[in-house]
């Protein structure tokens, strides 16, 4: 009974915090996200890289950390790691057009490579 | 849709969901495409001639050496090497004589010409009649016409001694076919009209019409200098119809389909970037 009692508190702290713990998950991986902007904008595309990485890795459940890290995949040159991040970012938010848009973009330059390749 | 059409309507569309957005940015981006080719074991390059027929108001020979080379010296790393350009179709043409000969009486096939020396084309001595190139020429008049004279590609031989002629360079060269065609059909046209109201519309018309243009098809080849061997081969067709009234000479079209072939040419042998714009968010 004593037992029980202890799992039944130890839930009920798990399913309280949980939410927060997400919460503060994604306020830093915002942070990151946003600075991740800031440098890009400014072609430093390199640290951007960094960042959106470390946000992607502390919430892995936020699609704009993967949409940007794909376009700056891309602005690399890195094709299969650009394909993979846009394919996470819309499996997290499928109906979000800015993503699915940045992804039909890529995806044409991608084709036409390839196509290139199989000649 | 194409491909490039429905890659231009998500750029509109994406234009404008950004306009309307907030937490988004759209950034330029550069997209670096890697050639399909590695150049890395050359330094220099040659162009050396092609094989070419269809239109006889251009020479598709001269003009596709001098238009790749220019391209290649300003935008390739690979040194490009000024060369007298070979008449391929004479080449080609005497290595098939040579062909017959050899399994007769075993003679050796046609030799490239002396690096910098004088070519066949302008050689007066050599055993070619005049206006034999002219007469050669008229008889390529499509792909079939090519295709008898598409061994010289192979003849590993040849291209070497070539490659040793000019320090083993990597040597661009294949057919180009520029041929004048025709076609009738439905042409959609916007037109002016006045309505009831006395004001001004453009509406779109269907009209038959009889267009005049050219057909351009350059295969391009690749071949290693040090090995005589074909690397990597490319080929392409690009088309262009005028209305009846409008008079293009045969070169403004000749260079009007380069223009679109030469980015795929040059992609395949130096890194390019294709220049574009994505949506960053928060």
């Amino acid at each position: 009974m004593h037992l029980r009692q202890i799992l039944a508190a130890a839930l009920l702290v798990v399913s309280v915090s949980a939410p927060a713990v997400a919460k503060d998950a994604r306020d830093v991986a915002k942070k990151h996200v946003e600075f991740g902007i800031t440098v890009a904008q400014k072609g430093l595309w390199r640290e951007a890289i960094y960042r959106w990485e470390q946000a992607a890795k502390i919430d892995p459940n936020y699609p704009a950390a993967f949409n940007n890290l794909a376009i700056a995949y891309e602005h690399e040159g890195q094709f299969e790691k650009a394909r993979k991040a846009y394919e996470r970012a819309l499996e997290l938010e499928p109906d979000n057009q800015l993503i699915r848009q940045n992804y039909e973009l890529f995806k044409e330059i991608n084709d036409r490579t390839n196509r290139r390749g199989s000649r | 849709m194409t491909a490039r059409t429905a890659a231009a309507v998500a750029s509109f569309a994406l234009a404008l969901t950004v306009s309307a957005c907030n937490d988004v940015y759209e950034v330029p981006i550069e997209t670096p495409i890697q050639p399909k080719m590695d150049v890395s074991p050359f330094q220099r390059v040659l162009i050396a001639g092609f094989l070419a027929g269809g239109s006889e108001d251009v020479d598709a020979n001269l003009e596709t050496v001098r238009l790749l080379r220019s391209q290649l010296r300003s935008k390739s790393q690979l040194k490009v090497i000024d060369a007298d350009v070979l008449p391929l179709l004479e080449l080609a043409n005497e290595q098939r004589t040579d062909k017959g000969e050899t399994s007769a009486n075993g003679a050796s096939p046609a030799t490239p010409p002396p690096a910098g020396g004088p070519t066949p084309a302008s050689n007066t001595t050599t055993q070619a009649p005049p206006k034999a190139k002219d007469v050669q020429q008229a008889r390529i008049k499509d792909e079939k016409d090519l295709e008898p004279l598409e061994g010289i590609f192979a003849n590993v031989d040849f291209w070497k001694k070539i490659g040793e002629e000019y320090q083993n360079p990597l040597i661009v060269t294949g057919s180009v076919l520029f041929t004048a065609h025709a076609r009738s059909g439905f042409v959609q046209r916007e037109q002016e009209v006045i309505d009831q109201l006395g004001r001004r519309r453009v509406v779109p018309v269907r009209t038959y019409m009889e267009r005049k243009g050219f057909i351009l098809q350059p295969k391009f080849i690749f071949i290693d200098g040090r090995t005589g061997t074909t690397i990597y081969s490319e080929g392409y067709k690009e088309e262009v119809l005028y209305s009846p009234q409008q008079t293009t000479p045969a070169l403004s079209s000749y260079f009007e389909l380069m223009d679109r072939l030469v980015p795929s040419f040059l992609s395949t042998l130096s890194t390019q970037k294709i220049k574009g714009s994505r949506v960053l968010m928060k």
